[in-house]
């Protein structure tokens, strides 16, 4: 993401699900460290040991056929280990997969598009886009969030892979997650599961909020958007052309579902899913041409003369 | 046996037209030739595909680089990835397959040389008919060329709403009339197998390559009929209304998945159960041991073939399967490594106490060895479930994959072309220009994919056409695109050696190589027919019994 450079290692664990996968992987890592190690040597060992010299080259070495405790072992060994590994992940499949939802835990819709991300908090009447803000979980009281994930087009993955592994959002087939931060911060992702032109920008963030801001944060976004006399002109431009077909715009007659909701577009860091920083400069580039910021984006250039194209990103501007 | 056997002396006195030439090579039913038709079909599409990877590898040396746009990359790997498997891999193993069976088995030709023909011409049809997407795929929407929806096509990517025009539609009946191919050649293999075999050559002195392709041919009939099946539901839901995998009414994605899955997985199989039998050929005669465990690698064979029916869903993982789910595809999938490890070992266990002899097609066995115990732990680390959340769809798998199948396999039939290259056309591959080509790609390739895992476990996903600076993806981008460059240099050489040696490379003689095997008994090239008189075998090596009276094979087995 443009505004913030990070890493976003699956090495860095900052929920229970993805220190549960972290620990794992340790473990696995070891297993076949260890398996590479021996298997390893053995072949280095045998490529130098065994080559011919000039003075065997004649002669055929000892025809050996096989041997049956030999391939005895070498199959034993290995069931073993495939069990033991088995049984490893089976118990992390189940402590991530089978968490029970505790009553106080945070709910989220979470729906792909075609190339941008939907949040949708049913229990507070918030939609976003984008940026998902939810509240740090204090390991003495864990306040999880469970996302509910759906696609309104083709299949997209949601990763963040310091919160956790990703899961696929795919029409027709709910499916969900469960993420508990034991930190504030923004952690970056992208979506994971090729799903059209624009698939290499569908960036993701979320910030985790310590419990104050996270309230504050949904108390401003329960608010209508704000209305400023002085950008009238502005938001005429917007509610007469197609904008609202596609956006909604809380408190105002944009209602549209298909595209990404505005009421706080300025409470967002950047635009077009992570694309570019939101500046005003880089607004007004995106409404004037979408594909010149992100080709293959699904908004099309509205061909507003520079008038109209000034006065609704002023308008834009004071959607906080 | 026919040690006797005489080559058939060239018959053709002067020069013919190049239309004659020509008309022999379109009509022949010879397997050999067969053989050879899908062996220079296959090399050009691996060249084709090479430069479409090298397309991506330059996009994504570089953050935010617009070499090409995304729909442009988004078509490159969509063709590099169909093109490389069903174009290149199929037909380059199924090629090699033709050529040898028969040799190894001391028949004549295959059991049923039209249909072989008509398989490979339909193989080749369909190549042709992926590649005129970029020509015909905008159809009357102007909707762009060819195919950009992967080469797994997710529904509903496929969905007339996703993808307009026709490229979709070429790639589907390009996928389904190849696979119709690689079923006739399938057929006529496990007929071969099981009913041209010379006196003598009971199921259990087979030579191992045959086993093997005996194996993967069963594979191919199970897992390309769920395929075709698919194609074919696809373009009912494209043509005639269904609503198979069209969710915006209905249909369902994780069907298509499932469909595709249950085939994608078995051609892993199909495809490095091949490079199994090149290796259980080569690395005994360069090792001058009988393979250990015959019956053990056999029935390994049979056994991965069965395992590996039952482990496509671990493609899905991330799908939102149910824990139950997840944890049966976990155990089949860590099961598929009991037999293969046991494959490694017996493999290791030929080499131990012979002596190896270092010549191009046993430098690749080793690295083949070496770099295919790594993908199969990455494999195994990949079925750990809850480890795969974080991997699945990121650049690790790709650096997997990319493990198996070029670290894997193509070392594999590189390997085999330097051993047979001798029986093909009476002449040895430069062992100079072959080692520069492996040293030079052995370094490619490490450089490209044991750094490709790292992005990955960065959380840089895959199928992305750019990506930010500041991410740690940078520097190992451009080390990975780098890489890349040295393969294609390699490739080249490997090219070079194939054409110079045709003309200047050393004679080969009967049997360059002092190998055991049948197809070693006749002249080189073989001649027509393969065998003046059919051979009688006693054992798993008759050309070793024949070197050594005083202590044949016969005398164990």
């Amino acid at each position: 993401m443009v505004s913030s450079t990070g890493l976003s290692s699956i090495f860095a664990p900052e929920t229970t699900p993805a220190q549960s996968i972290f620990d794992l992987s340790m473990f696995v890592l070891a297993i076949t460290g260890v398996i590479f190690a021996v298997v390893g040597g053995l072949l280095v060992y045998a490529v130098l040991k065994f080559r011919a010299t000039r003075d065997d080259a004649d002669r055929e070495p000892a025809q050996v056929y096989g041997s049956t405790q030999i391939e005895l072992a070498w199959t034993v060994i290995p069931i073993l280990i495939v069990i033991v590994l088995f049984l490893t992940t089976a118990r992390v499949i189940h402590a991530v997969q089978d968490a029970v939802k505790p009553a106080n835990a945070l709910d989220v819709t979470v729906i792909g598009h075609q190339f941008w991300w939907e949040f949708r908090y049913p229990a507070l009447g918030i939609v976003t886009a984008n940026e998902l803000h939810i509240p740090v979980s204090d390991p003495a009281h864990p306040r999880p969030t469970f996302l509910k994930l759906l696609s309104a087009d083709t299949d997209h993955s949601f990763w963040i892979p310091q919160l956790g592994g990703k899961t696929d959002l795919i029409p027709n087939h709910p499916n969900t997650m469960w993420m508990d931060p034991r930190r504030t911060g923004v952690f970056l992702g992208q979506c994971a599961q090729y799903c059209g032109t624009q698939h290499g920008k569908m960036l993701l963030s979320v910030t985790v909020d310590s419990t104050e801001d996270f309230d504050a944060w949904v108390r401003t976004q329960q608010q209508h958007a704000t209305q400023d006399e002085a950008v009238l002109a502005g938001k005429r431009v917007f509610e007469t052309t197609a904008c609202i077909n596609c956006h909604a715009i809380a408190g105002t007659v944009a209602n549209g579902q298909y595209g990404p909701d505005l009421t706080h577009l300025m409470s967002r860091k950047t635009l077009a899913s992570g694309a570019v920083a939101n500046t005003s400069d880089n607004l007004r580039r995106w409404i004037e041409n979408p594909d010149a910021v992100k080709p293959g984006s699904l908004m099309p250039a509205m061909k507003l003369n520079d008038a109209d194209l000034d006065a609704l990103v002023r308008y834009m501007a004071t959607l906080r | 046996m026919s040690s006797d056997v005489m080559a058939i002396p060239d018959m053709r006195a002067e020069r013919r037209p190049w239309v004659e030439t020509l008309h022999d090579w379109v009509t022949t039913v010879d397997h050999k030739r067969i053989g050879l038709l899908y062996i220079f079909y296959a090399l050009l599409f691996l060249v084709i595909a090479g430069g479409e990877a090298l397309i991506i590898r330059i996009q994504l040396m570089f953050p935010h680089n617009d070499f090409v746009s995304p729909q442009v990359f988004n078509r490159m790997f969509t063709m590099h990835g169909t093109t490389m498997i069903f174009f290149f891999a199929m037909p380059i193993l199924f090629g090699i397959g033709n050529y040898l069976v028969p040799l190894m088995i001391g028949a004549r030709d295959m059991a049923f040389p039209r249909l072989n023909a008509f398989s490979f011409w339909l193989s080749a049809l369909s190549g042709f008919l992926l590649y005129f997407s970029f020509l015909g795929g905008s159809g009357l929407y102007g909707a762009g060329s060819a195919p950009d929806m992967g080469w797994w096509a997710y529904a509903p990517l496929t969905a007339r709403a996703f993808s307009p025009g026709s490229s979709a539609d070429y790639w589907t009946i390009a996928v389904l009339v190849s696979g119709f191919g690689s079923i006739g050649t399938a057929v006529n293999l496990i007929a071969t197998i099981l009913c041209m075999r010379c006196p003598g050559m009971t199921l259990g002195r087979m030579p191992l390559l045959s086993w093997l392709y005996l194996t993967m041919s069963g594979l191919a009939l199970i897992g390309i009929t769920p395929l075709s099946a698919a194609q074919l539901m696809l373009l009912v839901d494209r043509y005639l209304g269904g609503h198979f995998f069209d969710t915006q009414a209905g249909g369902s994605a994780t069907l298509w998945m499932h469909f595709f899955w249950i085939f994608g997985h078995p051609e892993v199989y199909i495809l490095v159960i091949p490079a199994f039998a090149f290796m259980s050929e080569i690395i005994p005669v360069f090792s001058r041991k009988p393979i250990f465990g015959y019956p053990v690698m056999v029935a390994a064979t049979v056994c991965i073939a069965f395992v590996s029916m039952s482990v496509w869903a671990h493609h899905m993982f991330t799908i939102g399967m149910n824990s139950y789910a997840n944890s049966f595809f976990a155990i089949t999938t860590m099961a598929v490594g009991v037999p293969t490890g046991i494959k490694i070992f017996n493999w290791l266990g030929t080499m131990w106490g012979g002596r190896i002899q270092f010549k191009t097609p046993m430098l690749f066995s080793i690295a083949f060895l070496f770099q295919f115990l790594i993908a199969g732990l990455t494999g195994i680390i990949q079925a750990a479930v809850p480890f795969d959340w974080q991997l699945s769809l990121s650049y690790f798998v790709v650096a997997h994959f990319h493990y198996v199948i070029v670290g894997g396999i193509l070392f594999a039939v590189f390997a085999a072309f330097y051993y047979w290259y001798p029986k093909v056309t009476g002449r040895l591959m430069s062992e100079t220009l072959g080692k520069w080509h492996f040293w030079l790609f052995v370094i490619g390739f490490h450089m490209t994919f044991d750094l490709m895992h790292i992005p990955g476990m960065l959380g840089m996903p895959r199928r992305i056409y750019t990506y930010d600076p500041g991410r740690g993806w940078d520097t190992l981008n451009l080390l990975v695109s780098i890489g890349a460059f040295i393969q294609a240099i390699a490739i080249l050489i490997f090219v070079w050696n194939l054409v110079v040696s045709y003309w200047k490379g050393k004679r080969a003689g009967n049997d360059p190589w002092d190998a055991w095997t049948l197809e070693w008994s006749v002249s080189s090239p073989p001649p027509a027919y393969n065998f003046a008189t059919i051979p009688i075998v006693a054992s798993r090596r008759p050309l070793w019994d024949l070197k050594h009276p005083e202590d044949p094979d016969s005398r164990y087995e």
